[in-house]
């Protein structure tokens, strides 16, 4: 006799561990099979595309802090670049230096985070995930002697950055940059071939090229995929053209390669760190712009690769101190499109991994 | 590096091929009749030697007279970009026509102008609010939003 089922609706989240903030998907189920689900948003959603046109643009750095807060600098460097290209800023070499020096140590905490976290919804409950937190707080801690914060940086200015670098600060990076292979390689002995992570992860939640592609995903969900596309690549800011560095891609676009991919990247980001402070030219580390700065008429898009993908900026400007528009490109809310297809055919316990592996940060989604 | 292709060009092209379609063309950007903006985009899409196949960022600017809604679109085929702006005027219903059909990447940013900017998009398989709850009076970022 066949057994008659009936779908079945569960919410998980907003208030659920594995939802990595405030994100609910109300997943429809047949017994166990994800038949459908639906993304419900807005839980965190604060308005800073409204508040930001009621502030100068100076002002506004702070609000991009508190978008995808595991990765303020490079939110900051996104945003300043917009205000520059709109307002035709120089930037001192040693800013642009330092400037990657940041963003590539953000990009590495950023993606301990996101690798920890994917983790534990493996169900590696806290020992990977502070085993990434230990190295997390040595880039905290380099950050704290940069610019006193440990989260919200405010430290990549419209101009350069706001301070320079203490005297301690190379030689705490240098000892960084030389134990972080090391540290990788530890990840990888207890990881990269440990069953229970492939048996969860590998073939799971596949992302086809030509729909990741078609759905705007970007950054590592994007080059798990097999896209070869990086924005630090693809079209050089700062001074990006000037470091050999690779770009690691996947070939299934499972949840295991876009683990994969996270641990290749952060190998890269120390190659960039080392050659970056390597090169590291002597000089002024702020051009001086007026407080209260009132661009030209007109408008810009600044875009980079952020650790979770291309987080944009586009500003208009109507010669006033305050910017007329103010949209943010969010990475982690576009690559969220194409979750409903990543997820449809798995059991509910894939549904936290598949969601996991995409990496994202609330703040950023919801604005 | 990104090659920025050229908005007088492009819009040869597009006016060519769609007469009366392109309004005006800019730098890097060419603004087109909304009417026609699905053409043009299929034509975009698809065309040899242009191939945008990824869109990067769609935004929505509120200038009062009209709203203004930008496509960033890049190829990654090809590695150049375009930005395709298109208008729509009155602040009642103000309507244009939905891409998801050919770059699903659209959908939750055109449900995030519906939204905010209060646009409608014709042919967007699933129109609702995405941050603000169902029955949220007004458009935030509209400039007359109290």
């Amino acid at each position: 006799m066949a057994i008659r089922t009936e779908p079945f609706v569960i919410n998980v989240g907003p208030q659920h561990p594995s939802t990595h903030g405030v994100f609910r998907m109300r997943v429809t189920l047949d017994g166990e099979v994800i038949v459908d689900m639906e993304p419900v948003l807005g839980y965190l959603h604060r308005g800073i595309e409204k508040l930001a046109e009621g502030r100068t643009y100076t002002q506004n750095i702070p609000f991009t802090d508190r978008l995808d807060y595991l990765a303020s600098m490079t939110n900051n460097l996104a945003y300043a670049m917009a205000v520059e290209k709109l307002a035709g800023i120089a930037v001192p070499e040693r800013a642009e230096y330092l400037r990657v020096i940041m963003s590539e140590l953000q990009r590495i905490a950023s993606h301990l985070v996101g690798v920890g976290s994917f983790l534990n919804d493996c169900g590696a409950f806290m020992t990977p995930f502070l085993y990434m937190f230990r190295e997390r707080e040595k880039i905290l801690d380099l950050f704290e002697m940069v610019c006193g914060q440990r989260l919200t940086y405010n430290y990549i200015r419209i101009g350069g950055v706001s301070y320079d670098i203490p005297e301690e600060f190379l030689p705490a990076l240098d000892k960084f940059v030389r134990e972080m292979p090391g540290f990788i390689d530890e990840y990888d002995q207890l990881l990269a071939e440990n069953e229970i992570l492939l048996a969860r992860a590998k073939g799971v939640g596949i992302l086809p090229k030509e729909l990741a592609i078609n759905t705007s995903a970007s950054g590592p969900v994007l080059r798990a995929s097999g896209v070869k596309w990086d924005i630090r690549k693809a079209d050089p800011y700062s001074v990006y053209d000037r470091f050999e560095f690779d770009i690691p891609t996947g070939s299934t676009g499972d949840c295991y390669d876009r683990y994969r991919l996270r641990i290749q990247e952060m190998r890269q980001s120390v190659r960039i760190i080392k050659q970056a402070a390597e090169q590291l030219p002597q000089g002024e580390v702020l051009t001086r712009v007026p407080l209260r700065l009132r661009p030209p008429a007109g408008e810009a898009y600044g875009h980079i690769e952020g650790p979770k993908g291309e987080l944009g900026f586009y500003l208009v400007s109507d010669n006033s101190v305050t910017p007329y528009r103010f949209h943010v490109r969010a990475p982690t809310l576009i690559n969220l499109t194409a979750l409903r297809d990543m997820m449809i055919g798995w059991k509910v316990a894939d549904a936290v991994i598949i969601f996991g592996s995409i990496d994202i940060c609330l703040g950023e989604v919801d604005r | 590096m990104t090659v920025a292709l050229s908005g007088d060009e492009i819009g040869g092209r597009l006016e060519e091929q769609f007469p009366g379609s392109v309004v005006e063309t800019g730098l890097n950007s060419v603004l087109v009749r909304s009417e026609s903006l699905v053409k043009i985009a299929t034509f975009l899409k698809t065309a040899s030697g242009l191939e945008f196949d990824y869109l990067s960022a769609i935004t929505s600017v509120d200038y009062n007279d009209y709203f203004e809604v930008l496509y960033q679109l890049t190829s990654i085929k090809h590695n150049h970009s375009l930005v395709v702006k298109t208008r729509c005027h009155g602040r009642e219903n103000p309507t244009l026509p939905s891409v998801v059909s050919l770059w699903r990447g659209a959908d939750f940013q055109e449900r995030e102008i519906y939204d905010l900017m209060g646009i409608r998009f014709d042919g967007h398989p699933n129109l609702k609010h995405i941050f603000l709850w169902e029955g949220f009076p007004g458009h935030p970022l509209r400039k007359d939003y109290e």
